[in-house]
């Protein structure tokens, strides 16, 4: 984007929520902000081809930890998001480290992350005495609408312009990653792991490096998801379903693009909304019925997304194919 | 019988075979000899069907081979022995020979056929509930033979089959040849080893970076200066 | 014998017999996986479908049980079949983060139909088989007969991969795919039997599955990942590794229910494949990578 479009576009978002109040849209306009946040994330990890399908998990740990040390033990969650990223760090390494180590790639480590996410949704659901287990959990209100020590806010201009923040500071994460001679470490990684350790690579640190950084700013999407929405549960926030959805958001609007999960995510979260309106309460289960087609056709047809896909008409060479695992 | 004209291949955008022509007729064990790299794999794999021409024809007995599906090359009697074997590794020799006849008009005749092969291969006999992987390079390559003569063909395509074998090995492995053409079965042999070829095939053709730059009976070849000069490159 | 004791065989016999049905499972994904290199991610979900199959067909249409079972086998191989058809065939030259994540898109499609056509309550067949007691111990017949029934469908495929031609040639083409057409096989053709024969299994191990635990939606999720996790740690398209694998994973789970709910069993099982990784980095008996 050029420069004086972005600044433009930049203080547009900052205005909106003193210009445009409605709640609904911004509701949505906050949801997307935190999913784009999210599968930012993952797409640190996804670029350089280390596809995690177990995000879930670490976005569950973000919510519960946070929310859980709030509840039991009164912490706040100027404590308790620290925490809970430390947590996701710590389950990441655990993970990753005996993965990147024994060179367990590809298939192998799409499945190992898969099963993460669906461990973690089991311990949620087997603490079901501290977690609420599959009902879902609900922090405890905090003397009224907002307090910046609960980190819970009445007003959505508050919140709107938290999401937006954080938001920002993910894709500038995302620049500076893109920028660093991590990427040229990943990137090498990616095409010969055995090219790049002997070119004196470390191949496992720099791995690690990016999945703990990808991890904890996922927990963090979690924490801001679980103060926002003031309830969460083992589907909306941790488990296999949140897991492919990053994957296929990202997938969908362009994985080696920085807006691309946040194009992915707009597409998605409008189109879920839509079909949610549309089909009401009249069928509960259809917007995911044709959500889930209209994915599977994506990958089908258009396997660079589609950010991807207009930057390859545009600049034939530039688009790489979705994902060389 | 089998008849190519001008057939133009390559992987991608690197071409490797450029308007080669070539025959075998009946009767015929024809070889095609070449230094590293000339095209002599891909020349088989054109005509087997394990990779498409981009140009020519290709002709066996009147039918068409580029009109014929990969799979069902077999039936019309070409059999491949690819370089360096590939066996299924973990599956033992007589289960190797019976993906040989798998064919649907192989199938009847596996009793006689697999008998064929172990009386030409004595040590595949004893070896039958080996897996094929754990023997040696010369007992492979009886294997792979073998497993191509099950579906009784009548044009077997030998791809290199000295390659990686020791010295005394490949003597034996081109004995075999002679034994097996003197059954009547028409061969096409690559090789880069000329000695070897040329005491066992009629005629044979000079396969050079794509090109046929020579072709004659095998004393003319083993005579010839073309020949000398395509592998030592003066 | 002193009670704990018996709780503690009584644990371990329930964990073989578990282990038989998890290595069904582990068989069909491996089957897949080592034919055609690609994972059904929804696998488990097929199984779920046809567990809402067998619901329906005994408790609402009152077809026997025997006959249920036949036509849920059947109809979960076709399932499988189209999967391949429609989802995977087109992509099979697509990067494989592609094809797990198509898979990955059936599964939530599954879920939701699932969810639309069934609802989320929790269906079950009613069935209740008399408890054995042994000594003291009490087995669930419904257990003795998931484990005879596994071991008879690992049996049967066992014959068919050995014993036919159709079979020797997905033996075979797990291990060369290129030259296949040498031989006269039609590679796509076999990898649509080898997708009926993954969807057959599922369909058993849920005709299984279904004597024991109630269907919703999202019961896919309770073995799903154990799954993936014993056929990496067996050996992705390992049959032996996975087998070994299963029982394994199907001990810890029960001894872990032992003492605590059964989803710790899990998160030990989770836990355990950690350590292995750690130990024998291969996996157990690996042999593809």
């Amino acid at each position: 984007m050029t420069r004086p479009l972005a600044w433009i576009a930049g203080a547009t978002l900052v205005a909106l929520p003193f210009v445009y109040t409605a709640a609904y849209p911004m509701h949505i306009l906050i949801i997307i902000l935190i999913w784009s946040f999210a599968y930012t994330s993952w797409s640190m990890m996804g670029r350089f081809g280390l596809v995690s399908l177990g995000h879930g998990g670490f976005m569950g740990v973000g919510a519960y930890v946070t929310a859980l040390l709030w509840n039991h033990k009164g912490i706040t969650p100027w404590i308790g998001i620290p925490v809970a990223l430390l947590a996701a760090a710590l389950l990441a390494v655990l993970v990753a480290y005996p993965c990147f180590r024994f060179r367990i790639i590809g298939h192998y480590f799409a499945l190992v992350t898969l099963a993460l996410s669906g461990i973690v949704l089991q311990v949620i659901t087997a603490t079901r005495d501290q977690t609420g287990g599959s009902l879902g959990y609900t922090p405890e209100r905090y003397q009224g609408a907002s307090s910046l020590y609960a980190l819970q806010f009445g007003t959505k201009t508050t919140w709107y312009l938290i999401a937006l923040g954080i938001w920002a500071a993910g894709i500038y994460v995302w620049y500076r990653v893109d920028r660093s001679m991590m990427r040229y470490a990943l990137e090498a990684i990616s095409e010969d792991e055995d090219g790049a350790a002997a070119a004196g690579v470390h191949v496992t640190a720099e791995k690690l490096k990016i999945t703990v950084l990808s991890a904890m700013m996922t927990a963090l999407a979690g924490a801001l998801y679980c103060q926002y929405q003031m309830f969460i549960s083992p589907d909306t926030v941790s488990g296999i379903s949140i897991s492919l959805q990053m994957v296929f958001a990202v997938v969908v609007g362009g994985i080696y693009v920085s807006l691309g999960p946040t194009v992915g995510a707009v597409i998605t979260i409008l189109l879920a909304e839509v079909l949610r309106i549309s089909f009401g309460t009249r069928a509960v289960g259809w917007d995911n019925l044709v959500y889930g087609v209209l994915l599977v056709l994506f990958i089908v047809f258009l396997p660079k997304g589609i950010l991807g896909s207009l930057l390859a008409l545009r600049r034939p060479g530039r688009g790489r194919p979705a994902l060389h695992a | 019988m089998l008849e190519l004209r001008s057939v133009r291949a390559g992987y991608g955008s690197f071409q490797a075979l450029f308007d080669v022509s070539l025959e075998v007729r009946h009767g015929e064990a024809v070889g095609v000899i070449g230094p590293n790299g000339a095209g002599k794999t891909t020349l088989m794999r054109v005509i087997s069907g394990l990779i498409r021409p981009t140009g020519g024809s290709l002709v066996m007995e009147g039918v068409d081979l580029l009109a014929t599906p990969a799979h069902r090359i077999v039936e019309l009697g070409i059999a491949h022995v690819p370089e360096s074997r590939r066996l299924f590794p973990r599956m033992t020799v007589e289960d190797n020979l019976r993906m040989g006849g798998f064919m649907p008009a192989a199938r009847p005749k596996f009793a006689r056929r697999v008998e064929f092969v172990y009386e030409l291969f004595p040590r595949l006999r004893e070896r039958r509930r080996q897996l094929a992987g754990t023997m040696s390079g010369g007992e492979q390559q009886m294997c792979a033979i073998g497993r191509a003569l099950m579906s009784d063909p009548k044009l077997l395509l030998l791809d290199e089959p000295s390659a990686g074998l020791a010295p005394v090995i490949v003597e034996q492995v081109f004995d075999l040849v002679k034994r097996i053409r003197a059954g009547g079965l028409n061969v096409l042999i690559v090789e880069q080893n000329v000695q070897q070829v040329l005491r066992v095939v009629d005629r044979a053709y000079l396969l050079k970076a794509g090109s046929i730059r020579a072709a004659g009976t095998a004393a003319e070849l083993l005579e010839s200066q073309t020949i000398r000069e395509a592998y030592l490159g003066v | 014998m002193a009670i704990l004791d018996i709780y503690l065989l009584e644990a371990l016999i329930n964990g073989v017999l578990l282990g038989g049905v998890l290595a069904l499972l582990s068989l069909g994904l491996n089957l897949i996986f080592g034919v055609i290199d690609v994972v059904w991610i929804c696998y488990a979900e097929l199984i779920m479908l046809g567990m809402y199959a067998m619901y329906f067909l005994y408790v609402v249409y009152h077809v026997p049980i025997g006959v249920a079972a036949v036509i849920c086998i059947a109809a979960v191989g076709v399932l499988g079949m189209l999967l391949h058809l429609l989802v995977i065939a087109p992509l099979l030259g697509a990067a494989p983060i592609n094809q797990l994540l198509a898979t990955g898109g059936v599964l939530f499609f599954l879920q939701s139909a699932a969810t639309v056509l069934f609802g989320i309550e929790f269906k079950n067949l009613g069935l209740r088989l008399p408890v054995l007691k042994l000594s003291e111990m009490f087995i669930s017949y419904s257990r003795l007969l998931a484990f005879a029934a596994a071991l008879i469908g690992m049996g049967l495929v066992y014959l068919l991969l050995t014993r036919t031609y159709t079979g020797t040639a997905i033996r075979a083409i797990a291990q060369d795919r290129q030259i296949m057409t040498l031989m006269g096989v039609d590679s796509r053709r076999i990898y649509v039997v080898t997708s009926a024969i993954g969807g057959g299994l599922a369909g058993l191990a849920a005709c299984l599955l279904v004597l024991q635990y109630d269907v919703h939606p999202f019961v896919g999720l309770s073995f799903g990942p154990i799954t993936f996790l014993i056929c990496v740690l067996g050996g992705l398209g390992n049959f032996a590794g996975g087998l070994v694998a299963a029982f394994v994973f199907a001990e810890i789970i029960s001894l872990g229910g032992l003492y605590l709910d059964l989803e710790w069993g899990y998160v030990f099982a989770f836990v355990f494949f950690i350590v292995m990784m750690f130990a024998r980095p291969e996996g157990l008996m690996a042999r593809r990578s």
